[in-house]
């Protein structure tokens, strides 16, 4: 049988066509997307955070700090608490020394007194990751260190991330640091080796006026879920299409 | 704190007003660098293909030589992200295992893609005088010929054949490679624009044009380090053997011709970049969105002298300016190509940095201290030493790759 080279290669590139179109009908699942085709995902993370409880008490700080092996002094931290003045002038002062880890026991802010007189409103309002549903970390990390799982929280492999900070830069929020130890990108997870377990993240426990909870979007009987469901709650930043799942109670327009 | 619980940003930035904790100038002077040394990869490619491609025959001197500079280019495109990893050991990770929805997961193919075209160029471009030199060695004593013979045995790759047909050949290839070179190159930097422009918490950033501005500022920039080197190189020549040689082997410095013809695509492509910039600049003023009361008093005040008389002023009106005045000398070329390449600089510089100069919160800035004399490796990397090394060791390489691929006419 004679074949010429030219022929040869037509019937490569046919029968290589043939194999490759009914391939190309299938879909190819990762194991974690089967899983969720199969079963219906059951639990989805979810934040309440309830301003108007919060006294800026910096207990979460503190116990987050610990729990997470935070180094304690470093002036990063995976949850903050920011304190608002706001002014006659409409002006807000904002603030957040060390994250407010220690509290907010001084009436200066950033060596600025601030008349009493002079303050219509002032509130304290925490801040942690947000665990995005449609998370812009997620999607631009090179290498698919910071990945989301199906019970909706994003989480970073420390063994995977190659420290180029596109993450850091990607999230709206400012949540995300360079952790001084690992070197690696780092943020808060609600505790996930904790929520896996049954317990509450440090800081939840830690808040002793009850202003951060956790709850489970997908069940109906959840207090968190509930809550969200009939009352006004509010997200940060919803203009960027992340689909954040930290809620606010008495969210103030002030707030960054 | 002990030194290794230093967080990255910390030594470097200066915060004022109200900042979330969590942020510093995370991208510092290599972000910088990265972007301008694949502008000016992909600005000397750009230069060269457009003799081999659309036969510009007034560019054939600078061409040959742009070419094997933008081989010399090339690997420092790469290297100031290598150094600004915080975990550099890892940096093969998005080659290996590349996450496709992230713009950097694409840049080993890229950069891959465009290194084969650019060296596979320069072969078929230099196959001929490769052979020639084998041959020339052929039956010469010494250890340092033998040496380079080798070597140029290497290079030929086997492939022997400088016959009319095979040469021919060879010239059909490298025109081939250097057409689909362009948009292979305007790839790898548009994709580095895209890097920016795509990162929607970024109000300075986050913009459709960021890609097609970082393209022309990259082929301004490539054009006018080429003619730059080229003018410097050939003058010092000149200078050299005015000095030594006798009367006949006298040569001249660089050729006026190459350089008003290369001056022409310099002039469009910086007014095609400057145009796209306050087009940007404009419409951001225009629509007024929520960010722009503070990129507003970043640009006009906090980072004014950078941006307006810095880049826009020096580094493009002045230069533009003395490239159109007529009777234009050599002299005249390298102060305006040396502001030229110092506006594109800062172009970089101003989007980098500048980008950082304000808080997501858009309640605070951040001002970026750059390292100068470094007391740790984090300092060294991220100053202005680490910059200079980055900005000094495509010359060593085009003086090694040089000797055995010349690029400029010799004495």
């Amino acid at each position: 049988m004679t074949c010429s080279r030219r022929q040869f290669l037509k019937d490569t590139a046919t029968t290589t066509l043939a194999a490759a179109l009914p391939v190309s009908t299938m879909v190819f699942l990762t194991p974690g997307e089967l899983k969720a085709a199969v079963e219906d995902k059951k639990t989805r993370w979810t934040f309440l955070v309830d301003t108007n409880k919060c006294v800026g008490c910096g207990m979460c700080v503190k116990a987050c700090k610990l729990e997470n092996e935070i180094p304690y002094d470093s002036p990063v931290t995976r949850t903050w608490v920011e304190r608002y003045v706001i002014t006659k002038d409409g002006e807000a002062h904002i603030d957040s020394p060390l994250g407010g880890r220690d509290g907010f026991i001084d009436d200066k802010i950033r060596d600025e007194v601030i008349d009493p007189k002079d303050i219509t409103k002032a509130f304290f309002v925490p801040k942690l990751c947000n665990q995005c549903e449609n998370a812009p970390c997620v999607q631009v990390c090179p290498v698919g260190a910071t990945y989301q799982t199906e019970d909706g929280v994003v989480l970073i492999d420390r063994d995977w991330c190659i420290g180029c900070g596109y993450c850091i830069m990607a999230c709206p929020y400012g949540v995300r640091f360079f952790h001084p130890v690992t070197k690696t990108a780092d943020k808060c997870n609600f505790c996930y080796h904790r929520t896996s377990k049954g317990l509450e993240p440090a800081c939840v426990q830690a808040c002793a006026f009850d202003a951060r909870k956790i709850g489970n979007l997908k069940d109906p009987d959840d207090p968190v879920a509930k809550t969200i469901a009939t009352k006004r709650v509010a997200v940060l930043k919803d203009e960027y299409g992340t689909k954040p799942h930290v809620f606010y109670l008495g969210l103030d327009e002030n707030v960054r | 704190m002990s030194p290794d619980l230093v967080v990255h940003g910390v030594e470097w930035t200066v915060k004022e007003l109200f900042v979330y904790p969590n942020e510093f100038i995370y991208w510092s002077i290599q972000i910088v660098m990265y972007p301008y040394m694949t502008g000016l990869v992909a600005g000397a490619f750009v230069l060269s293909s457009l003799y081999h491609v659309f036969d510009q025959k007034g560019l054939k001197e600078i061409a040959q030589f742009s070419l094997v500079f933008s081989l010399a280019l090339l690997p420092v495109a790469a290297l100031p992200l290598l150094l600004h990893l915080q975990q550099p050991t890892r940096a093969m990770g998005p080659l290996l295992t590349p996450h496709f929805t992230s713009a950097i997961a694409a840049f080993g193919i890229v950069f891959t893609t465009y290194a084969l075209i650019v060296i596979s160029e320069i072969w078929f471009v230099y196959r001929k005088y490769f052979v020639e030199q084998v041959e020339a060695l052929k039956g010469k004593t010494g250890l340092s010929n033998s040496v380079t013979r080798l070597v140029y045995q290497v290079l030929t790759m086997g492939a022997y054949d400088i016959g009319d047909k095979a040469v021919a050949i060879d010239k059909k290839a490298a025109k081939i490679l250097a057409g689909v070179g362009i948009p292979v190159a305007c790839f790898l930097h548009g994709y580095a624009g895209f890097i920016f422009g795509s990162v929607k918490a970024n109000a300075l950033w986050m913009s459709p044009l960021m890609p097609v501005i970082f393209i022309m500022s990259a082929v301004v920039s490539g054009i006018a380090l080429c003619m730059l080197t080229y003018i410097v190189i050939m003058e010092w020549r000149a200078f050299q053997s005015r000095r030594s040689a006798s009367e006949a082997t006298k040569i001249h410095g660089a050729e006026k011709e190459v350089i008003f013809e290369a001056k022409r695509y310099l002039l469009g492509f910086l007014v095609a970049a400057i145009s796209l910039e306050l087009l940007d600049l404009i419409f951001r003023g225009y629509t007024a969105m929520k960010s722009w009361d503070i990129l507003r008093s970043v640009m006009y005040g906090r980072d004014f002298v950078n941006i307006f008389f810095l880049q826009y002023t020096l580094g493009n009106l002045v230069p533009f300016v003395l490239l159109l005045l007529p009777k234009l000398t050599i002299k005249r070329t390298v102060v305006a190509l040396i502001l030229v390449l110092f506006g594109v600089f800062m172009m970089r510089w101003n989007v980098v940095i500048g980008g950082q100069a304000f808080s997501l919160s858009f309640s605070g800035y951040m001002h970026y201290h750059i390292p100068v004399i470094p007391h740790s490796m984090e300092t060294f990397k991220e100053g202005l030493f680490g910059a200079l090394t980055v900005a000094a060791i495509p010359f060593l390489l085009f003086s090694v790759i040089n000797k055995f691929v010349p690029s400029l006419r010799s004495r």
